[in-house]
């Protein structure tokens, strides 16, 4: 390690409430870990992207479903990155809004391809083109029914591939949400025994998924001075600060290390300290979680004209301007979604379900015994991980006890691509 | 036919696709349907008069502009990307860098002249550097030879110009193919590149259709490869408005850069 990536990590340490450990991962707040991932120097050595044998796919899941003329989606689309010999397949699972392609399935398609196997990447039930080709409710969010989509999905997909590579045995995995989902799968695959999954890692799930979208919509709501009337002041006070660094700087472009040079900066300059780094970093994240969230809903209110934000019976042109629907959904959060729409959508065809029994529904308590008891699943999990309540981290300790890997620090998600967690990811798999 | 009537025709075009948009700009805003009923959250009851939201950009060709952005994305899938694809199977990396970095060392000229306008001294003085060293040293701008020796491009272009001495956006435009853009900014491109077919640094004045033709194709591939935009890879149903909004942003920050 440089002088200079060692004077950074004394920096951000300073921020540090984890206690100190010879986990190298060097960002010990949870929060910035989020934002800002893992810098370059700390990723771990993988492949390129032309070097990893990776192909587009695209298949059809629902043959007779209509397509609507604004979001003209008939087809899921999804990655296969293959070995030419005879390897073990890995399926993947994004996290909640994101695609096959985003960044952490990439990372995670390169290190596995290294680790010799062949990968499958599946984006989130809660994202567009899933929730348009492949979700049977369109209604997303009920992990059960996800996951049920995501096996169907996998079926379909392997139905697709199996002449053209070489399968010794199954494997899924995923992060965040996509993380819980794989769990939910593995236990579905026990009934109905299509892949027989052998290995199954759950990265950085939630463990109540209400609760965590819960943390989520409060990062952004009880941040922004005034409330979200006001939100226009924080963006443009943001763009400043991105303004600030950006004209200083005489390189730059706006990858991930952008915002952690930034962040940096600020810190040295004592702009950025223990005491305001939660209303500092917190709206950030609850932000970019919110366009998510508000993507989610509206995709799914175009595609089962719920009345929700689109005036029900409307149908949307192609030409048509939605900025106001647009402005619209930023304002509802993911638990206005689940009262309003969500809950609703299903006490209807089940009159006795409760609002605190879909809750438990969709939470991996509810399949605690399972997870008790299966020595398949293994949980990578950070113990300042920032979407799960206090005391939470303590769900996985208790119910997966050796099968559980917690790290100290590394946030959200954050230190997915440090060279430590890689190591383990794939060798999990390869032992 | 010569470079510069190359060029004029492609500026000609401009024009009439420009027209085109100002006598087809038909209205975007929704219109209330047979057997429509009120949303749950209606915008009505969300969206205040006194609230300043980011996502709104002066858009008065929205409804055209969101043809040609679909158009755009459609050309980019079916046309585009192939393409670029079959360019990268291809080429070798190093020959796709040299591509890249020959391409990069004729945008100097433009950082230069822009750069020189806004009476930035450091930005002129490294576009310069950048130009000589790259061409002689770097042959004819094949490698990049400044940037590692620590003189690195400022992208300076006639639109930044303009805003550099307080010209406003104008209106939001998707250019076809060129994708966003808004009157300033295409302006500035237009201008650009009257003024690189002027200054003709590679004669192309004095050469046919049959290496003018490849020049310019080779060009767009590059520029293609080099950027990671994927069309409708947000997963947003506002992925206009998001792109609008970033693009807007960005160019303020270019701007004050």
């Amino acid at each position: 390690m440089n002088k200079f990536i060692g004077l950074i990590a004394l920096l951000f340490s300073t921020l540090c409430w984890a206690a100190s450990s010879d986990y190298g991962y060097p960002i010990k707040n949870g929060l910035v870990a989020t934002v800002v991932g893992t810098p370059k120097e700390f990723v771990a050595d993988l492949p390129k992207e032309d070097d990893i044998n990776r192909k587009e796919m695209s298949i059809v899941i629902f043959p007779d479903r209509e397509v609507p003329a604004f979001i003209p989606v008939k087809k899921l689309n999804y990655s296969l990155v293959k070995q030419k010999e005879a390897a073990p397949l890995i399926f993947v699972i994004a996290g909640t809004g994101a695609s096959y392609r985003s960044a952490k399935m990439k990372m995670m398609e390169k290190a596995f391809y290294q680790g010799g196997f062949h990968v499958v990447s599946i984006s989130s039930p809660t994202y567009a083109n899933f929730i348009m080709s492949a979700s049977t409710t369109q209604v997303p969010g009920h992990i059960v029914d996800d996951s049920a989509d995501l096996y169907h999905v996998m079926d379909l997909i392997h139905q697709q591939i199996k002449g053209k590579i070489d399968i010794t045995e199954f494997h899924v995995t995923g992060y965040s949400l996509g993380g819980s989902q794989a769990a939910f799968v593995a236990k579905l695959d026990e009934e109905r025994h299509v892949f027989n999954f052998k290995k199954v890692l759950m990265i950085n799930p939630p463990v109540s998924l209400y609760t965590s979208v819960d943390i989520l919509d409060k990062m952004l709501e009880d941040n922004i001075p005034g409330g979200l009337d006001n939100f226009s002041e924080f963006y443009n006070q943001t763009m400043r600060e991105v303004a600030e660094f950006y004209t200083t700087t005489e390189r730059l472009d706006f990858t991930n290390d952008f915002l952690y040079r930034m962040l940096k900066e600020r810190h040295e300059k004592g702009e950025l300290t223990a005491d305001n780094v939660t209303e500092e970093i917190a709206p950030l994240i609850g932000f970019s979680f919110r366009i998510a969230s508000s993507n989610m809903i509206f995709v799914s209110d175009i595609a089962t004209n719920g009345g929700y934000i689109l005036p029900k019976n409307h149908v949307l042109a192609k030409r048509e301007s939605t900025t106001n629907y647009g402005k619209v959904a930023f304002r509802i959060s993911f638990t206005d979604y689940y009262d309003e729409r969500f809950y609703p959508f299903f006490k209807e065809s089940r009159p006795g379900l409760t609002r605190e029994s879909l809750i438990e529904e969709i939470s991996l308590t509810s399949i605690a015994d399972y997870l008790s008891t299966t020595d398949k699943i293994t949980v990578v999990h950070n113990e300042n991980d920032i979407i799960l309540a206090p005391g939470e981290i303590d769900f996985f300790r208790e119910t997966f006890q050796s099968r559980a890997h917690i790290y100290p620090t590394g946030g959200h998600c954050g230190n997915m691509s440090y060279k430590d967690n890689v190591d383990y990811m794939v060798n999990y798999f390869k032992n | 036919m010569t470079f510069t009537s190359n060029i004029f025709r492609r500026i000609s075009l401009l024009a009439a696709i420009s027209s085109l948009v100002l006598l087809t700009a038909c209205s975007s805003a929704p219109v209330k349907q047979d057997g429509e009923l009120p949303a749950m959250h209606t915008v009505d009851s969300v969206v205040k008069e006194d609230v300043t939201y980011n996502i709104d950009v002066y858009d008065p060709w929205e409804g055209m502009n969101r043809g040609i952005y679909r158009f755009n994305a459609g050309f980019d899938r079916y046309v585009f990307l192939p393409v670029v694809g079959a360019y990268t199977t291809i080429m070798p990396d190093f020959a796709e860098d040299g591509v890249t970095n020959f391409f990069s060392n004729l945008s100097d000229i433009t950082h230069l002249i822009n750069s020189a306008l806004q009476l930035k001294p450091k930005a002129t003085v490294d576009s310069a550097g950048r130009l000589l060293i790259n061409t002689t040293i770097g042959i004819l701008g094949l490698f990049d030879v400044a940037t590692k020796w620590g003189i690195y491009e400022h992208d300076e272009d006639f639109g930044q110009t303009l805003g550099h001495y307080g010209v406003g956006d104008g209106p939001y435009i998707v250019l076809p193919i060129f994708g966003p853009s808004n009157l300033r900014d295409t302006t500035g491109l237009v201008t650009d590149a009257v003024v690189m077919a002027e200054i003709d640094p590679l004669n192309l004045d004095h050469n046919d259709n049959d290496i003018v033709i490849p020049y310019y194709l080779l060009q767009g591939i590059d520029a293609r490869h080099r950027n990671n935009f994927r069309y409708y890879n947000t997963g947003s149903p506002f992925e206009y408005e998001l792109i609008r909004m970033l693009y807007t942003n960005k160019r303020e920050l270019d701007i004050a850069r």
